[in-house]
Parts: structure tokens; C-alpha cells; sequence
């Protein structure tokens, strides 16, 4: 998955000249935290964010000078240089960013110029995605062996149901390292009759699937 | 206390059907029928014939095109990578002949019971065809392809101007009613159902609540699995009781779905008879105390449908009639025509017998987890709007 494929194309920017109190309007009305600053060409040559303007602004118990901040220009308290992204790049490489850096929202740069924006909360919706919960949809967990062969027996049994599968994803078995779990998001309200196939099958079903019915 | 109650009901309700094997089967509505005659809890003058919806009724929440396209299906002229894209064709919502007309006549069954109970033929009505909450607006799922709930709150908002209260006790998330009205601060809705972790359709989290205007209008409480009667019934009461005077609603619409008991196949609750005995009575009281008595209830969900759901439902129609459910032994002759059919062995009472309630190891933490979802609700929701 690429970031063009995430990234926001509809992107509020500022000139560096632009002020403090035009920023914070932008960032109120557009529930939006961060701000790439743009020079005439489309270019990034700084980012602001709602908290660099918060700390920008006086203390609410201080009654003079208020105005003066917020007419000083938003270039005096941007961040820079600031760390880009090209669309191309991957989005597993773009959440190593986002963990490691700890920033809120990355510019994402064409030709030097800005043309979108990908902010943390457009990686967890991604993770949403991947996960398959948008989608109405029930989940299985599947404990099989970690060896190559298993994935498609698995889903096999899925497809002979002709039921959709929304997502697929694997992760490591805590109790026992030769074996891994597969979670699958499947597009059905019953997805009994594949619980039964898969136990018939010899796999071994996770919480709550693993209680064989009647429910004791 | 009796309250004059009308029971919707015709054979022709059972016309919306899938094939054998589907879980969804409607017959549940003629064995629990037959349950109240055979017990002498009603008469023939305590019925009352369903319509069909008109489209232009099905449009106060679907989409024309959806409509055209379920007619199609109806009459096996839809193209299958067309239905598809509509959710017909499915495993859970295969097309079938005259699909169209079934379905228009569960919405038509749920707008009666409706009338019945705005035009004060009765203070309360139920039909148990109803309840399909998973329809959208351009898409059948779970089962279903009209949202009768969603048509009727619409057609009470147009035709009533009256503030609908929603309540949905099926094991499932009732999300096609909630999305369509997640933005309306006119009509509450309040689910209770299994944590959509594992259980479809996956959302109904505490954390939805409304948007827009209607912030603050939805409340979910998802319950863990394996969830039994005290503690499903201690945060059902709890939340509704918090949730019915903050909205004050000037009428009542139930979704009665009858999935979360133990017998169950396709749910992971663990409800006893006890809970479906409950649930009702706590709605009829509240519509007394709420809403001048107006309550409509319908069906839902419910797939062990010689057990748990003709009792289920048989109990919503006798507290709705009589303010108390029926105890004691099943009328045998209800037991004898039936058994003949039936793949397993019928109840003998009312209420399941303590040997059949399974024991469920994690009782103590599912019970905590339970209450703490619970108290999120109210905290997030009810004490917040109330400050403002």
C-alpha cells in the first residue's frame, strides 16, 4: 500500500507571512493540527502545528499584549526543516516514521512540491482497514502450524462456503512458537457452518469458537 | 394490569424465506403464535392482518434503484455481479422468487402495528416479523432486506412528528437503525448486544454516539461473550432506565431479537429464558412510566427456533397484555403437534430449568468487564449532557 493511496489531497497551507491568529482560525474551522507552511512555488519550508501555536500564545492570566503575538507572523514559530514523504513510498515505511519520530502529520512531496498530507490518524484508519472492521463482518481466529502450505488449506474451506473473506492477518502464537494464529474477517452472519468445517478439518479454533457448542 | 395489545399476524409473513437451510426462518413466528393460542393468551380479536408497504413508504429510507433491484432479484431477472453490489446474492441474503413482495410485507406488518398504536387502537402492538435492523439504505445483509425498524421510526417522524426511542436486545449490533439515524437528535437508539470482536456485523462499540446533531443520541453496550442473565439484565435495566429519562421519548419502538440464549447457534451470549422475560417487562414499564404507554415491539434475530425463540416471543406478547410473563409447564397440545416435526426435544416450561443453564468458567470477570462497559456508557453519554 502506497502513500498516495492514504495521503489527504485536500491540504490547508499558509504563507510564512500569513499570522499566529490566521493559523489558529484555520486550525479551529477545519479541525485540522497540523499546517504545512508553503512559499510561493508549493514549496514546504516549514509546519506548524496547534501546539506551537498554543505555546505561541500568551497565558490566559496575562491580559496585555495578547494581540501583538497573534500578529506576528506564523514563520517566526514554524518547525523546520521539516521531514517529507514521496507518495510512492510505503506505508509500513511511513508507520516506522511516525513511531520512531514521533511527529502528528507528514507533507508528502512531488517534485518539490506539496501535494498531500498523511497524518497518524490516517495510519490507524489504515489499520482499520487492514483489520477489516469497517466492513460488516465476523471474525475466527484460527491456531494453525507455522509451515508453508497452511494459509490456503485454511481458505480453501472458507471458499467452498462462498463466503467473502474482508481481511487476513497472522500473527505469532504466545504458547507455542511452531505455531501461528490466523485471523480472518469474513463477510457473513453465520459463519457457523465454517467453524464446523475447520474443526472437522482438525484445526484448532480460537476464543470464543473454541467452545464447542451447546455452550458449556 | 391488563393493557389492550393488538398482535400483528398472517400466514403470508412466512413468505419471507430463503431457502431450507438458511438460518433465518420465519416459521419462529407461527410456532410462537400458535404457543399463545394453544395457552389461551390470544384470541382472533387481538390480531390484526399486516399490509404491504408501498414504495414510496420503503423510500422514507432506501434508495429507489435498491428497491428496483430487490423487484428484480424477486422476479430472477437481476444480473448476480449487479445484486452483489446491493448485498442480493449473498449467502446470508440470497435472492428469492418474489422477494420483493415478502419483504415489503414485513415493513407494511411493522407500519401497522405502528398505526395501531398512534391512532390509539391499542396501547401497545407487536409484530414479531419485524425487527430486520441489518438493512441499509442501497443493501441487504444479515438476513435482511428491508429495514422495517428504520422505515417505521421515518414514517412516525413524518406522519407523528413524535420522539422515537430505539431499543434493540437482539445478540447482534441493531447498525443499520443507528447509521440511519446517527445524525437525528429526534430519535434515540440504544443497542445491547454481543461485542462485535468476533461477532458480526463488528461495530456497536461504546463508543458511537451520534454525530452531528445527533451526538450523544446513540448508545451501545457491547457484552462480552459467554454473558449471562444477572448481568445482562443488571446493565440492559440499568442503561435504559439512564437512557429513558435523559431522551423522554413520546413512543417506544422495540427490537426483540431472541439470539442472545444459550441454545443459540449463532451467538456466543448465554442467556436464559429469564432475560427474555425481563427485557419486556422493563420496556413495558418504562413505556407506561415514559411515554403514555405507546410501545411497539417487533422480532429480530433468533435461530434456535424451536426452543428459545417461540417462548421468547410468546413472553413478549404476555407481559405486553398482561404486565407478567407465563410460568409453569408449555401447553402440551402446542408440545405434541409440534415435536412431530421437530429435529430436537421442545421445552417443557416456560423458563429453562437450572440443569440446563450452562456454567460458564469466566462468570466473575465477564460480569466486570461488563459493568465497566457499562459505566463507560453513562459516563461518556448521560452525565455529560446533562451538565451542558
Amino acid at each position: 500500500m502506497l502513500v498516495e493511496e492514504i495521503m489527504q489531497t485536500n491540504v490547508v497551507t499558509l504563507p510564512p507571512t500569513a499570522t499566529i491568529e490566521e493559523a489558529m482560525n484555520l486550525l479551529q474551522k477545519h479541525r485540522i493540527r497540523h499546517i504545512p507552511i508553503v512559499d510561493k512555488h508549493d514549496e514546504v519550508i516549514g509546519i506548524v502545528s496547534d501546539r506551537d501555536v498554543r505555546d505561541a500564545c500568551p497565558s490566559i492570566l496575562d491580559e496585555d499584549e495578547n494581540e501583538n503575538i497573534l500578529s506576528r507572523d506564523i514563520q517566526t514559530i514554524m518547525s523546520q526543516p521539516v521531514t517529507t514523504v514521496h507518495p510512492l513510498d510505503f506505508v509500513a515505511e511511513i508507520a516506522r516514521i511516525f513511531y520512531e519520530e514521533e511527529f502528528g502529520a507528514l507533507p508528502v512531496i512531488r517534485n518539490k512540491k506539496l501535494i498531500g498530507m498523511i497524518t497518524e490518524k490516517d495510519m490507524l484508519y489504515t489499520l482499520i482497514l487492514l483489520t477489516g472492521t469497517h466492513v460488516q463482518s465476523s471474525h475466527i481466529e484460527v491456531k494453525v502450524p507455522h509451515k508453508p502450505g497452511v494459509l490456503p488449506e485454511v481458505t480453501s474451506i472458507i471458499g467452498k462456503r462462498k463466503v467473502n473473506v474482508v481481511s487476513i492477518l497472522m500473527y505469532p502464537c504466545k504458547d507455542d512458537p511452531n505455531d501461528q494464529i490466523l485471523v480472518f474477517r469474513i463477510q457473513t452472519m453465520n459463519p457457523t457452518p465454517i467453524i464446523y468445517d475447520l474443526r472437522e478439518a482438525g484445526y484448532e479454533l480460537m476464543w470464543p469458537n473454541n467452545v464447542p457448542e451447546p455452550k458449556l | 394490569m391488563m393493557c389492550k395489545s393488538l398482535f400483528v399476524y398472517s400466514d403470508d409473513l412466512l413468505k419471507y424465506h430463503f431457502h431450507p437451510d438458511h438460518p433465518f426462518n420465519q416459521k419462529r413466528v407461527t410456532l410462537a403464535k400458535e404457543l399463545l393460542e394453544a395457552a389461551g393468551q390470544l384470541t382472533d380479536d387481538e390480531m390484526i392482518k399486516p399490509r404491504m408497504a408501498t414504495d414510496d413508504e420503503l423510500t422514507l429510507f432506501h434508495d429507489r434503484a435498491y428497491i428496483e433491484a430487490v423487484k428484480r432479484a424477486g422476479s430472477g431477472i437481476l444480473d448476480p455481479d449487479e445484486g452483489l453490489n446491493y448485498g442480493l446474492g449473498t449467502e446470508d441474503t440470497p435472492m428469492f422468487t418474489n422477494m420483493h413482495e415478502a419483504s415489503a410485507f414485513l415493513v407494511g406488518g411493522t407500519l401497522t402495528a405502528v398505526d395501531a398504536v398512534l391512532e390509539k387502537k391499542c396501547e401497545h402492538a407487536l409484530h414479531l416479523g419485524g425487527g430486520l435492523h441489518h438493512g441499509f439504505k442501497r443493501k441487504a445483509s444479515g438476513f435482511c432486506i428491508y429495514n422495517d425498524g428504520a422505515i417505521a421510526i421515518q414514517y412516525i417522524r413524518k406522519n407523528y412528528n413524535l420522539r422515537v426511542l430505539y431499543v434493540d436486545t437482539d445478540a447482534h449490533h441493531g447498525d443499520g437503525v443507528q447509521w440511519a439515524f446517527y445524525d437525528d437528535p429526534n430519535v434515540c437508539t440504544f443497542s445491547i448486544h454481543e461485542t462485535g470482536r468476533y461477532l458480526f456485523p463488528g461495530t456497536g462499540n461504546v463508543n458511537e454516539r451520534g454525530i452531528k446533531e445527533g451526538h450523544g443520541y446513540s448508545f451501545n453496550l457491547p457484552i462480552d461473550a459467554f454473558t449471562q442473565d444477572d448481568s445482562f439484565l443488571h446493565v440492559y435495566e440499568t442503561a435504559f432506565k439512564e437512557i429513558v429519562e435523559f431522551f423522554q421519548p413520546d413512543v417506544i419502538v422495540t427490537q426483540n431479537g431472541a439470539d442472545a440464549h444459550f441454545y443459540d447457534p449463532l451467538t456466543h451470549l448465554c442467556g436464559s429464558m429469564n432475560i427474555f422475560e425481563k427485557i419486556p417487562i422493563v420496556a413495558h414499564q418504562l413505556a407506561h412510566q415514559y411515554s403514555d404507554g405507546k410501545w411497539i415491539a417487533l422480532g429480530g434475530g433468533g435461530y434456535d427456533f424451536w426452543r428459545a425463540v417461540p417462548r421468547a416471543w410468546a413472553q413478549v406478547w404476555n407481559v405486553m397484555k398482561e404486565g407478567k410473563p407465563q410460568q409453569g409447564r408449555l401447553p402440551m397440545g402446542w408440545i405434541k403437534k409440534w415435536q412431530k416435526e421437530a429435529p430436537v426435544t421442545l421445552p417443557s416450561f416456560w423458563h429453562d430449568p437450572e440443569k440446563n443453564i450452562p456454567k460458564i468458567p469466566r462468570k466473575r470477570e465477564i460480569t466486570e468487564k461488563n459493568e465497566q462497559t457499562l459505566s463507560k456508557l453513562l459516563a461518556i453519554n448521560i452525565h455529560k449532557l446533562r451538565k451542558s
